[in-house]
């Protein structure tokens, strides 16, 4: 287990370092420079701020400069908004994601698993049908459908909540509820197939011929098991909900690291960008060692591969 | 020699019949099975006339209507539906029904072509994986599983900004991105042939390996791409809209249901018709496709159906 945690962690450590390679070059490698406006610079000083930049120098000595730096933990500074530094926009706007990925993601763990169970333990009833119809239009509806939608009924219509803004906490509800419907629909679908397939073992038939009660089968018996195919899934979920937060920030105007991504990618702030994308990553691939984790730990099979 | 085979036996089930020919014998087997489940799945059907329908509007729709998606008239401006703009206009007086059908029109495209792309490149890669085997199908599978754990869309958004906001690049940035499920797919169907007879008979026939993947092996699994590709346009077709919809993907004069969905979520207080009708057009199409896909596995794929 620990073996397979540090192989793991390892790998974890060289895809970022080739997530941070491949974003350097590709930025490096865009026509034009975040310097360039439609103010005409005289060229003494777009020379002096590149320099300032770093710009005039080598791209493999750039790089080397900006992995070390990034290393430290210094990610340089904005090439767009003066006097601002990436990682004071990252500590502004973090929390601020953080706060809305956390409450949808959980949002979506807490409506999608049990909803799975109860429809997969009562299958074919209307406690499958609904909620499973439901998800598919949970499925097929993406953020920037459902966003406005939500805006428009709940914000616009009915004048329930607000719009745009995050001030308290009923500026949350919207945005999350639209990051994590999709998400709760999944996890919905993920579950529900993973407890029919417990509970159609053998296993299960031997405890219900030995008079175990059904409840026990599936908590004790089932749930393990069954919860494989969500776990397995925790990864691409946060990596969804990351990209979904470009859309949800953008709807609902909420200053987190969405906005700037998208922002930093439309203006070509080369360091913002750089600096989000390898902490999207970073996020992204300890979800997924949590998740790896997570896996081995609930299926004793695979401890013996 | 199967073909007479099946003849002579089917002679002598039906005496005073004309014996089948080989031909109706063998699409007796898996498609037209597959096409009589697909029949009797009511939901998957409706599915299929509506996506056809929508295709229909969108591709036939401009040439009817007696406007022009680019004609402005700030005269108007944004008027809800009526009589002579049954969809209404958006503010520059345009006619929002042309624009939904001429933006239904890229966004199919966009699904179409970036889903070709994705076909081609995880087909041949699952095959090849599938058919080697060994540490090469092991080290390329955990290149996809990898692959599977990145931030992809956050590439897609840096393609697009370094290499310009073209169609083409779109088409194959998303098929780069898309083609990971159709890899895993084919690999586990080529793995399950690869022991089989008539492949030992090929290999021991002589042929190379780039003849047995494309002739022999890539045919034997084109059920369960055929479903991974109808589920994959829908796929793609969400990400273009995304794209669209943040700015980085088609550009003005253009417009996909992305572009038309962002310009309506702009309007939506004042003008509500830009966004519902864009957005209800996208939404049926992803349903549409999403119900046959789960339709078209059940039907190709017995085994896999959902109990």
């Amino acid at each position: 287990m620990a073996k397979f945690i540090a192989l793991r962690f390892l790998q974890g450590l060289l895809v970022l370092l080739a997530i941070y390679a491949i974003t350097f070059f590709l930025v490096a490698a865009t026509p034009g420079s975040p310097f360039s406006s439609e103010r005409a610079i005289p060229p003494h000083i777009l020379a002096q701020i590149e320099a300032f930049y770093g710009y005039d120098k080598p791209v493999l000595e750039r790089f080397w400069t900006s992995l070390t730096n990034t290393l430290s933990g210094e990610f340089g500074p904005s090439a767009v908004y003066a006097n601002r530094s990436v990682t004071d926009i990252i500590a502004e706007s973090f929390p601020v994601s953080l706060k809305l990925g956390s409450i949808s993601l959980l949002a979506a763990l807490l409506i999608g698993i049990p909803t799975g169970i109860v429809a997969a333990v009562r299958r074919n009833t209307w406690l499958d049908y609904v909620p499973m119809s439901v998800s598919m239009a949970g499925i097929c509806l993406p953020t920037f459908v459902m966003g406005p939608l939500l805006a428009l009924v709940f914000g616009l219509i009915l004048r329930l909540l607000p719009v745009s803004g995050w001030y308290g906490p009923e500026y949350i509800i919207l945005p999350a509820a639209t990051l994590s419907l999709y998400y709760a629909a999944y996890f919905a679908r993920l579950t529900r197939g993973g407890m029919l397939e417990m509970l159609n073992q053998d296993f299960v038939r031997t405890a219900r011929a030995k008079g175990v009660p059904e409840w026990t089968i599936v908590w004790k018996h089932c749930l393990k098991g069954g919860l494989i195919p969500a776990i397995t899934f925790l990864g691409p979920a946060l990596a969804g909900i990351i990209s979904g937060s470009f859309v949800v920030e953008t709807i609902f105007q909420i200053p987190g690291l969405g906005q700037w991504f998208v922002k930093a990618a439309l203006n070509r702030d080369d360091f913002l960008i750089l600096g989000l994308t390898v902490l999207f990553a970073a996020l992204i691939v300890v979800m997924n060692l949590l998740a790896d984790i997570a896996h081995v730990a609930l299926n004793p099979r695979l401890k013996y591969e | 020699m199967s073909g007479s085979v099946e003849a002579v036996l089917g002679a002598d089930e039906d005496v005073g019949r004309e014996p089948a020919t080989p031909e109706i014998e063998r699409g007796a087997s898996l498609w037209r099975d597959a096409w009589h489940r697909l029949g009797k799945n009511k939901l998957a059907l409706i599915s299929l006339f509506v996506f056809i329908a929508i295709a229909l509007f969108c591709v036939v729709g401009p040439f009817l209507s007696p406007w022009d998606s680019q004609q402005q008239d700030l005269m108007i401006g944004a008027q809800g539906p009526s009589a002579t703009h049954w969809f209404g206009t958006d503010t520059l007086g345009r006619d929002l029904m042309v624009r939904v059908m001429e933006g239904g029109r890229i966004s199919l495209m966009v699904g179409l072509i970036a889903t070709l792309v994705a076909l081609l490149i995880g087909v041949l890669y699952g095959a090849t994986a599938g058919y080697l085997g060994g540490k090469t199908d092991a080290v390329m599978m955990r290149l996809v599983d990898i692959l599977y754990a990145l931030p992809f869309t956050i590439f897609v958004i840096l393609l697009m900004v370094a290499f310009g906001r073209s169609l083409w690049l779109m088409f194959v940035a998303i098929g780069f991105v898309e083609w990971l499920s159709m890899a895993r797919i084919v690999r586990s169907g080529v793995m399950a042939l690869r022991k089989q007879e008539f492949i030992e008979a090929a290999v021991s026939l002589g042929y190379s390996h780039r003849r047995i993947i494309l002739k022999h092996l890539i045919p034997n699994v084109l059920g369960p791409v055929i479903v991974v590709a109808t589920l994959t346009v829908p796929a793609v077709m969400l990400l273009e809209a995304f794209l669209s919809f943040l700015g980085l993907g088609v550009q003005p004069p253009n417009a996909s249901w992305g572009v038309l969905i962002n310009e309506g979520q702009q309007n939506m207080e004042i003008f509500p018709w830009l966004l519902i009708f864009p957005a209800f057009f996208f939404a049926l199409t992803l349903f549409s496709l999403n119900f046959l896909g789960d339709g078209l596995r059940d039907a190709l794929d017995p085994k896999s159906a959902r109990d």
